[in-house]
């Protein structure tokens, strides 16, 4: 069943385009990630599904109900804000039953559902404090107990982790991750990191300008990304992307990087053949790119061992990110921190080149 | 050796020009400081001193205890003044801080015109005690203001003479000064309002609650400092009252409106008895302890509260 549905939805503020036609379908138990740069229009989304804002345009269906003419209150979500947005002189206690409380919901069962989420959520002994007397991670935990005090269709989280240090992110980002597998829930969360969109997400929606640039599984976003945007837009360090052109050798397609000897050469998959004899833009990730001693795959033809002159390199301790130099662009590897390269030597590379994506250099678009 | 000499020269030369440079602002700082702080605390002395003289006319000097204050505080005159203090104190401060309120939560519905409206309200600020004194005196009198006014329209029956009734007169000042102040209150309130986290507003949309209960609920606990600095700027305001019913009713009728700093001004300059007045002007000064000392002791309570948070 379709717990979220989007039609065609715009958005205008005087004569700016917010939102450009957004079609969006989730189902029951998704965790959907809308995920992009600031002012792409995810968080104004957001907002049109909480009812806190209205759309100039379309539908937003939340579980098979339309909801344009509903109140936010009636429309059967929860929302976690980026500042928590707990209420400074109520307990914990009340803010959590602050929404029973406008519902008139008796006292007895109100506590009896406190006591459930402080359960789950292990801030029992925070119940009788005010927000100003709890850390950030308390805080956050709090704002996750209002929302899930409700039970509702669906939940809506607005950037919550943004506010927290790097190791209480993870920490939070595991435990939401957690919850969600434990309740089943429907999640629409919004975030401008691409990391908390991956680990995350069942699906997640790319955004840029108002418009989805991708809607689909992370696995997919980030193996087969749709077009450039989504390309270096996921993942970090980001896909290198690379001009080069597609040749025909041997009967068989391969991309082209540089000229004469220093050119470098990539099989891809023969459903690019059409692009033979043109410009094309080549997109590998950094992880495809390392040492040659590298396992990739027994597939024959899967790895392509190259030749490249090292730039510069960046140890991170799990591993070394080399720059590369191919025909006249940079590229990023990422090797085993055993291997030790000098600066400027040539040395040999090995290349999975199955995950390779080409893009049209006109549109961005993907080939294959 | 021989490099560590020029060096520390070179230090000093610095320390005396950063000192040069820096002195435009111990001049703006500290002189004003040290007159303003030279005027009042050497006259507030002088003038306690002088309230435990027997002087009149002139000062002299003498101690007669607190026979001085023993008698102002037994004179009708103070009483009288003292409790029209009480009700126009809590009157005007909270008629002030009720209207102040409204107007600023009718000001932050994203409403249009606001810079104009808000300018209005606070622009009574602007004027002087002595001009909304004498303006309002106009407006009050029966004979020549809204009542003649309303009466001309017809309805003849209508009365509306505070400013001569001994029991009303008090609030015809009243009015005077929240006209004069609920700007200022709706200034700060509005301030307050605008600083509230919009987030919390939607967290509680969602939650379901109507404007009502939002507002009691959520938005108006979060004023509580605002309301207690526009409190206490209004009360030490209403303590210190005195070219506002000088204009207005001049204290009348009769001794209807005294209000503490008409007593002080009776005393010292109209009777002549310069240690009474004194005496009074100290009482006046230990009322406004009384509001200033908590509220310091609150905000110093605050500061500490905030540090350790």
């Amino acid at each position: 069943m379709a717990a979220l549905t989007i039609r065609d939805v715009y958005k205008r503020f005087h004569s700016v385009e917010v939102l450009k036609g957004i079609d969006l379908e989730m189902d029951s138990g998704d965790f959907t990630v809308l995920v992009g740069p600031s002012g792409c229009g995810k968080s104004t989304l957001l907002n049109i599904i909480a009812g806190l804002e209205r759309q100039s345009s379309g539908n937003i269906e939340i579980g098979g109900r339309i909801v344009d003419n509903i109140a936010p209150r009636d429309r059967d979500i929860a929302m976690v804000f980026q500042s928590y947005a707990l209420y400074p002189s109520m307990t914990v206690r009340q803010n959590i039953t602050f929404g029973m409380e406008c519902r008139n919901v008796p006292r007895v069962q109100r506590d009896e559902a406190v006591g459930r989420v402080a359960k789950l959520l292990q801030i029992e002994a925070l119940l009788d404090r005010k927000p100003g007397q709890l850390s950030g991670g308390q805080r956050q935990r709090v704002a996750m107990g209002r929302a899930l005090v409700r039970d509702p269709l669906l939940f809506l989280f607005d950037e919550p982790l943004s506010n927290l240090d790097a190791q209480l992110r993870a920490e939070m980002r595991i435990e939401i991750k957690l919850l969600h597998q434990r309740l089943g829930s429907t999640i629409v969360y919004v975030t401008h990191d691409q990391i908390e969109a991956m680990t995350l997400a069942t699906r997640i929606a790319v955004m840029r300008q108002g418009v989805v640039q991708q809607f689909a599984d992370p696995e997919t976003v980030y193996n087969r990304p749709a077009n450039l945007f989504v390309a270096r837009f996921m993942g970090a360090p980001p896909m290198n992307t690379l001009a080069a052109r597609l040749e025909a050798t041997r009967g068989r397609t391969v991309a082209v990087i540089g000229y004469g000897e220093a050119a470098i050469r990539f099989p891809v998959p023969p459903e690019a053949e059409g692009w033979n004899g043109r410009d094309v833009v080549l997109g590998i990730r950094p992880e495809c790119i390392a040492e040659p001693t590298r396992h990739f795959s027994d597939l024959p033809g899967a790895v392509t061992t190259i030749v490249a002159s090292v730039e510069m390199v960046e140890p991170t301790g799990a591993e070394t990110i080399v720059v590369l130099r191919l025909g006249d662009e940079r590229a990023l590897g990422r090797v085993s921190p055993d291997v030790r390269h000098r600066l400027s030597e040539t040395a040999q590379f090995a290349v999975d080149t199955r995950k390779i994506s080409l893009f049209d250099p006109a549109s961005g678009d993907r080939i294959t | 050796m021989t490099h560590a000499v020029p060096a520390a020269v070179q230090l000093s030369r610095q320390g005396t020009l950063s000192a040069l440079r820096r002195l435009p602002e111990y001049l703006t700082i500290w002189v004003p400081l040290l007159l303003s702080a030279g005027h009042l605390v050497s006259f507030a002395l002088w003038t306690i001193w002088v309230s435990f003289t027997p002087s009149t006319l002139l000062p002299v000097s003498g101690w007669v205890g607190l026979r001085n204050y023993t008698s102002v505080m037994a004179t009708r005159n103070w009483t009288i003044a003292f409790d029209n203090l009480l009700l126009f104190g809590s009157g005007f401060v909270l008629l002030s801080l009720l209207i102040g309120l409204v107007l600023a939560i009718l000001l932050d519905q994203r409403i249009r015109g606001e810079n104009v409206l808000r300018s209005i309200f606070l622009y009574p600020m602007a004027v002087s005690f002595v001009v909304t004194g004498t303006v309002w005196s106009w407006l009050l009198n029966p004979g020549l203001g809204i009542q003649k006014l309303v009466n001309g329209l017809g309805w003849t029956a209508f009365r509306f003479d505070w400013l001569i009734d001994r029991d009303m007169a008090i609030w015809t000042i009243v009015i005077a000064a929240v006209w004069q102040s609920s700007g200022f209150a709706m200034a700060l309130f509005l301030a307050g309002l605008r600083s509230v986290d919009a987030d919390l507003v939607k967290a509680a949309q969602i939650d379901g609650a109507g404007p009502i209960r939002l507002y009691r609920r959520v938005i108006l606990p979060t004023l509580w400092p605002i309301t207690v600095t526009v409190v206490v700027i209004q009360l030490q305001f209403a303590i210190t009252t005195f070219d506002l019913v000088r204009a207005l009713t001049g204290g009348g009728p009769g001794i209807a409106t005294l209000l503490p700093a008409l007593v002080v001004y009776d005393f010292m300059f109209q009777r002549g008895l310069l240690a009474r007045g004194a005496a009074a002007a100290v009482l006046m000064l230990l009322t406004l302890l009384a509001v200033l000392l908590p509220y310091a002791a609150w905000q110093y309570a605050q500061r500490r509260k905030a540090a350790r948070a």
